[in-house]
């Protein structure tokens, strides 16, 4: 078990550390605030001859995702990182990898999109391509982006899933959030994740492949079925690579994490770096006798719905936090996915949505509190007044 | 370089039995190419014409590994498998000595691969980047391009009762290639098998990125009878519409003079996306269409020190 002593990372530097002991065998990637740090220090491992990567500087995020897709599919262990525009100029590909199956592990630093531009965090870009056939699992801090981009690697490579995995972090307080963490000896890494074995390779010349074939009516639905089966069968990949990972240096993961949630009667349900915040808001209401917990969702793409509903079904009501917005009228995408997740439980807990901090619109403890009271309202038996609410916004 | 009877012997490796239409030029370039190829090779394809007949899962036409990713991403995505080549030759862990070949049509070369090309060429990567250009969207259904030469008729560039046809030039892509100062640029067409043989190789053997534009008449685009694709190519080598040369290390070679470089209006004629310029009132614009041919050529000849 890895003990050593805490170093200070930033969530770009944790990552790129990561990275640099994974030492993919390709690294395409363009620079993009608040991701760009990642390339850099990448760039700089490259040229220190810190690892063997062969680093392809694209002109576009559209590019560095088809160059990923080129290199995986010639048997290459490969990685990038990006944010915001620079991940939606990259869904169409998104999707091309991993339907074709493309194990590529991404580093995403949530960034709000435009219009208006803004460079500050939200979950508007990772969410807009939940549906792309990526694992996405989100980080609370640094040390979560270190180890889930090190678990990521097996996921995504293990031969039931091969499917592409986003890690992500939220931009600026992540990011660039200086916080101390526990790094892993690189052999240790190395040992964790394994060598990367293709099944197929495009330089297999002597066995050629055809990779990227055109499906009509009769072979298209197939394959997309295949490529759900590949995520129903990520879950089992995920919850046993977490617990390797905390029986070997002593953190273990799953889905999410629950926090005081056994015995309360209210709950939050979010992700990402508020769960820090509203830690310190439920220990806050604790001390006060407020029956409050928290569920930091890390899995958001397979959802575990089943497994969320059995954790949560004991609660009276629940607030679902998005920091971002579907526009739909109908409640952010995480508040969709859980309050679906909670639909066949014989008693549903009553639920809210707080649509929040959008292009990083800071969120405070306060802020947390206010939501746990207005759930003891509700609780209590008090009418939910307004399902899906802007937080903190001036209308 | 080995004479016809040679590479007449060697294995076919784009197999026949796939959907291009009978007379298409795309699998007889692709063909050509595969041939010239004297390593192994890994072909990348953009989204097109070539793609779609070749690859109907789940049959494959190529014996050769083969991707298709995106329309406009074909030289993203070889740029990724060679980066992957470079990698893990480098790691000792693969030993192969192979080349990289990608194609795109117009539409995804000079249109919306374009980015994605000049980034490629731009890093230097060991490919070869092959456009078979038949001047539209044909995979679509005949939608105008940059390619599409000034007055044709195309869907989306239709010969209507005001306008007659597509109003711009085409854009010069092999000259924007050149302005990359990669070390080989060449511009071929399907009629000329030796010319485009020994390009391509001589492309594969160069280090670095290299770039060769190959004409390929439609005859669903063009509007010409199926057995005539070969010649159609030939006159528009002929009549100088389609200069071949090459540009070695900035040094421009033309490879094929015609003795007598022919009237441009008699290749118009034998085809049908150009029929509304012989209707009166186009005869402007038919001169238009001599003149820039007459122009690009005496541009080329001077580029290439010729008389």
């Amino acid at each position: 078990m890895a003990t050593k002593e805490l170093v200070a990372r930033t969530g770009n530097e944790a990552m790129a550390e990561a990275m640099r002991q994974i030492n993919p065998d390709v690294v395409a990637a363009y620079p993009i605030t608040p991701a760009t740090e990642i390339v850099q220090l990448f760039s700089a491992y490259v040229a220190d001859g810190l690892v063997d990567t062969e680093f392809v500087t694209v002109e576009s995020e559209h590019s560095a995702m088809s160059a990923c897709v080129g290199a995986s599919t010639a048997g290459a262990r490969v990685m990038t990182g990006t944010s915001s525009q620079g991940l939606i100029l990259m869904a169409e590909i998104l999707y091309i990898a991993a339907g074709l199956r493309c194990p590529i592990v991404l580093a995403e630093v949530n960034r709000a999109l435009s219009s208006p531009i803004n460079i500050h965090c939200d979950h508007s870009d990772t969410m807009s391509v939940r549906d792309s056939g990526w694992i996405q699992i989100f980080s609370e801090n640094s040390q979560e982006a270190y180890d889930n981009m090190i678990q990521a690697v097996r996921i995504a490579e293990h031969m039931d899933v091969r499917l592409p995995v986003m890690v992500t972090t939220d931009g600026f307080i992540i990011s660039h959030g200086l916080e101390a963490i526990s790094l892993l000896e690189d052999k240790e890494v190395q040992d964790f994740i394994g060598p990367y074995k293709a099944a197929y390779s495009l330089l297999d010349v002597e066995k050629p492949i055809t990779v990227g074939g055109l499906d009509f009516t009769d072979f298209y639905f197939e394959h997309r079925r295949q490529t759900a089966e590949a995520m129903q069968n990520a879950k089992k990949v995920i919850l046993d690579v977490g617990r390797e990972f905390g029986e070997k240096f002593g953190r273990s993961y799953g889905f999410f994490e629950g926090y005081k949630l056994e015995d309360a009667e209210i709950a939050l349900v979010l992700l990402g770096s508020t769960a820090g915040t509203a830690r310190v808001a439920v220990d806050q209401l604790r001390a006060a006798g407020v029956k409050c917990g928290l569920l930091k969702l890390r899995v958001f793409r397979p959802f575990p719905a089943a497994e969320l509903a059995e954790a949560l079904k004991h609660l009276k009501a629940i607030a679902v936090m998005d920091r971002s917005d579907s526009l739909s009228t109908a409640g952010g995408p995480l508040f969709t996915d859980v309050r679906s997740a909670l639909y066949d439980l014989p008693e549903r807990p009553a639920i809210v949505n707080y649509i929040y901090g959008l292009g990083g619109r800071d969120i405070t403890v306060e802020d947390l509190e206010g939501i746990y009271r207005e759930l003891q309202r509700i609780s209590g038996g008090g009418q939910v007044q307004e399902t899906i609410q802007y937080l903190g916004v001036r209308e | 370089m080995a004479n016809l009877k040679q590479l007449a012997a060697k294995e076919d490796l784009l197999t026949g039995g796939h959907r291009a239409c009978a007379g298409c030029a795309a699998p007889i370039i692709v063909r050509q190419v595969l041939l010239a190829a004297e390593h192994p090779v890994v072909v990348g394809s953009a989204t097109g014409c070539l793609e779609v007949t070749t690859t109907l899962f789940p049959y494959t036409a190529w014996k050769v590994p083969f991707i298709h990713n995106a329309f406009e991403n074909s030289a993203a995505t070889v740029s990724g498998v060679e980066a992957a080549y470079q990698s893990l030759k480098r790691q000792g862990k693969y030993d192969k000595e192979v080349r990289f070949i990608a194609f795109g049509g117009d539409g995804g070369t000079y249109d919306i691969g374009l980015q994605s090309l000049s980034g490629a060429m731009e890093r230097g990567h060991q490919m070869l980047y092959i456009c078979y250009d038949n001047h539209a969207y044909m995979n679509t259904g005949i939608q105008r391009s940059s390619a599409t030469p000034l007055g044709a008729h195309t869907t989306t560039s239709p010969a209507g009762k005001v306008i007659p046809g597509k109003k711009q030039y085409r854009k010069d892509l092999t000259a924007i290639m050149v302005a990359h100062n990669i070390p080989y640029v060449a511009q071929t067409s399907v009629s000329h098998w030796r010319d485009l043989v020994t390009k391509v190789k001589k492309a594969l053997d160069t280090p670095g990125p290299t770039f060769i534009n190959v004409l390929s008449p439609c005859r669903l685009g063009w509007g010409f009878k199926p057995e005539d694709t070969i010649e159609l190519a030939r006159e528009a080598v002929e009549n100088c519409f389609w200069p071949l040369y090459e540009v070695e290390n900035g040094v421009y070679k033309l490879t094929y003079k015609p003795k007598e470089k022919k009237p441009v209006v008699d290749w118009l004629k034998k085809q049908t996306r150009f029929r509304h310029l012989f209707k009166p009132g186009n005869e402007e614009l038919l001169a238009k269409v001599q003149e820039y041919i007459d122009t690009e050529w005496e541009k080329l000849l001077q580029k290439c020190g010729v008389e």
